[in-house]
């Protein structure tokens, strides 16, 4: 139960691998020593992030399987993660970056990364929301990204994907307005963590600690969209208004 | 509006307006409804919810269902020798004092707002001004009805007296009270003869309070939680009684000048309900709460205060809780043993050095408890905080007045919480234990549920982390598996 200053008492991750949704959890659920459940494809590689949110403070750490490319599993699944105890905050962290050249000469692997990152997810956030609501309260965060605000030319296939999840995850939160459950939209920028290794930093890159910290912010304030950093926004709304011929020839 | 005995989902908030949870409202007519609803609640549960002026989570129940007692109102039976009134739960201390107070006769315990069911305020063992010297709601009742999962029941202090005590208090856990008889006061005017004084700092106030409590039916300290330093904690010190008619002027004890027992209380101002969060900073607060002090009299005696004025003043303005924005805010109220004074400086001293403002602190010393499980008061002092969301300190700051309030002995009022750590539970409320073996016997099934109770613990069978049994036994979501030490 979120209480009244905004502090939440248990966290599910759907990816729990992932390092922004890990962070999400430490950040939320290590002050009160509070419940977090690890969803992801392969729980055995989630026993070493469940025994490091133990020693940040975490009270109690579950692992549990979720594939969200394997959406035919999704409500059962899902029903099984909420059958222990309510739960105050669901991050949906699962996602992948793609290789954005292979997609191109190979469509099967742009339909895999939509499949992970959109259809995967959309299938997840509705089964999340279905439970949100019957439960009266929660919040569902969604993992979108900067990517997804205006698609361009160097990752159109991963862009594609967010932009999608994002506008679905808003209305989302839309339909959910006086069941007491909500939608967060987190869209970071680029973000330093495993998913992006190897790859060059940007201007107003993050790490996954700062992101979690906005996210704590907007939960407690009642915010429905998150900017991580905060002036991306600004920075936003003049690229997407930008004309084509200028945008695709910026070196993004 | 529901029709009689139909469900609507609603999203419910406490007075402190932090946020809702959403649930199915019942509004029942007849006791009969209740037994009806307390029946059929599935495993979310079932609370009672009065005037929804409880400032935390008391009475929501997110995603079950949520029993509105405003429909169950009326005086049952009233006897004008002994002043016991029965009423029905539902029934608002505001109706109550319009109907009585020009037959003589005034409510036993009234908290800050005349704006409570007397349900709600048995539930929450609500205390006034007058603690030190006639306890909280519960000493003046003399029976109640409660509607359990196992049927409806009277107790009474001498009648299942663990049930009742159980319940006095119990924050509507125990079932849903359906009737209460009350043991009323009876008053000579409709008027209150105040003293007023000012304090020049906390420990002015408290040794002022000590010693001239005693002479007084009703007591209690505004007091300046924003000024530091040396007048840390000065404060205004209001006392009365309830005037009798020769302390009226003479012109007013004339018969047919003006009616001795007259009451007429009005809402003079309505907040609108756009107000923005954050009008409640630390230069507004400052500023509030210097004006107060000044415009309060250094010391007068003798002044005639009308009802409404003197025990409801905040009722004056529809909506008050409004004026901290659309973020809220949260009410902090603790009590420490009458040695500990020094946590209630503590406490100011760490608000004020982490510009947590507040304009309203209230500061009051209480008499002896009653029975009560999880009844709030016990002797000693206690400070009460409106803190509005937002300062990032707040949270922590909270948490370490907790360890300070435990470590004293002392405890906060949970009928006012909305952020308390489950683990100090216990040991605030020593006899948790014994209330919830209580609580199991009237409801095996933990149908009796709300966010306070799945929030702190409250009803272990309700307590989220314990997955709910089938009916053979075997653990749903068995996918889920602990890692590291077994759960407690």
């Amino acid at each position: 139960m979120r209480d009244g200053l905004g502090t939440v008492s248990s966290v599910l991750v759907l990816g729990g691998g992932s390092d922004i949704g890990l962070a999400i959890a430490r950040r939320l659920a290590a002050p009160r020593r509070g419940r977090v459940v690890l969803a992801g494809r392969d729980p055995h590689r989630l026993h070493e992030p469940a025994e490091a949110l133990r020693a940040a403070g975490a009270g109690t750490v579950e692992t549990a399987l979720f594939d969200a490319d394997d959406t035919d599993t999704h409500p059962g699944a899902i029903d099984a993660l909420f059958a222990g105890g309510d739960l105050d905050v669901a991050v949906l962290a699962a996602g992948v970056l793609g290789d954005q050249e292979a997609a191109e000469r190979d469509p099967r692997v742009a339909v895999d990364v939509l499949h992970t990152n959109f259809t995967g997810c959309a299938s997840a956030a509705l089964c999340v929301a279905r439970r949100l609501r019957a439960q009266g309260h929660g919040t569902l965060v969604v993992l979108s990204s900067v990517a997804g605000e205006r698609v361009r030319r160097s990752n159109f296939v991963y862009g594609a994907s967010k932009a999608g999840l994002d506008g679905f995850a808003l209305a989302l939160g839309d339909s959910l307005v006086g069941s007491g459950a909500r939608v967060v939209v987190v869209r970071p920028g680029f973000v330093t963590t495993k998913m992006t290794a190897g790859r060059a930093a940007v201007p107003f890159s993050s790490t996954a600690e700062e992101v979690a910290a906005a996210v704590d912010a907007a939960i407690r304030r009642g915010r429905e969209v998150v900017w991580v950093p905060a002036v991306l926004r600004p920075v936003m709304v003049v690229l997407r208004h930008l004309p084509r011929a200028l945008f695709r020839r910026l070196p993004l | 509006m529901p029709a009689d005995g139909g469900a609507d989902r609603r999203l419910l908030a406490g007075w402190g307006r932090t946020p809702a949870t959403a649930a199915d409202v019942v509004t029942p007519r007849r006791a009969a409804e209740v037994g009806t609803a307390v029946a059929g609640a599935d495993r979310r549960g079932l609370v009672a919810r009065g005037l929804g002026r409880s400032y935390g989570d008391a009475a929501q129940n997110a995603g079950g269902t949520v029993v509105d007692m405003t429909g169950l109102v009326g005086l049952r039976a009233f006897d004008g020798d002994s002043g016991l009134a029965t009423v029905a739960a539902g029934t608002s201390i505001d109706a109550l004092l319009r109907a009585l107070v020009p037959l003589g006769w005034f409510v036993p315990v009234t908290p800050g707002t005349r704006f409570v069911t007397v349900g709600g305020a048995v539930a929450a063992d609500v205390h006034g001004k007058n603690h030190h010297h006639d306890g909280s709601i519960a000493r003046h009742v003399t029976q109640l009805r409660l509607d359990t999962p196992l049927g409806a029941r009277t107790v009474a202090p001498d009648r299942d007296a663990d049930v009742f005590w159980a319940t006095a208090g119990g924050m509507g856990l125990t079932g849903v009270v359906t009737e209460v008889t009350l043991r009323l006061l009876a008053i000579r005017t409709s008027l209150v003869r105040v003293d007023t004084e000012r304090a020049d700092d906390l420990d002015d106030l408290m040794a002022r309070m000590v010693a001239g409590d005693a002479r007084y039916r009703y007591s209690v300290a505004w007091i300046d939680c924003v000024t530091r330093g040396r007048s840390l904690g000065r404060a205004v010190l209001t006392r009365g009684d309830h005037a009798e008619p020769d302390d009226l002027p003479a012109k007013r004890r004339r018969p047919g000048r003006g009616d001795l027992l007259g009451y007429d209380p009005h809402v003079r101002l309505a907040a609108p309900g756009w107000m923005p969060s954050g009008l409640v900073r630390p230069l507004t607060a400052r500023l509030l709460n210097e004006a107060w002090f000044r415009k309060s009299p250094r010391s007068r005696h003798g002044e005639l205060h009308s009802i409404p004025s003197f025990f409801h003043p905040l009722d004056g303005v529809r909506d008050w809780n409004r004026m901290y924005g659309v973020r809220g805010f949260v009410q902090y109220q603790f009590v420490v043993p009458p040695a500990a004074g020094e946590v209630v400086r503590t406490a100011l001293e760490r608000l004020t050095a982490a510009r947590c403002p507040s304009v309203l602190a209230v500061v009051k010393r209480f008499g002896d408890a009653t029975p009560g499980h999880l009844s709030f008061p016990r002797p000693g002092w206690t400070l009460a905080l409106d803190l509005p969301v937002g300062p990032p300190a707040l949270p922590g700051l909270l948490d370490e007045l907790d360890e300070l309030v435990v470590a004293a002995g002392g405890r906060v009022y949970l009928a006012k919480d909305s952020r308390l750590r489950p683990e100090l539970v216990a040991a605030m409320y020593p006899r948790l234990d014994e209330w919830r073996e209580i609580c199991a016997r009237l409801d095996p099934d933990g149908v009796v549920q709300s966010d306070l109770s799945r929030r702190l613990g409250l009803r272990p069978d309700a307590r989220p982390e314990r997955p709910r049994r089938r009916r053979d036994g075997s653990a749903r979501g068995a996918s889920v598996r602990p890692v590291g030490p077994a759960r407690a």
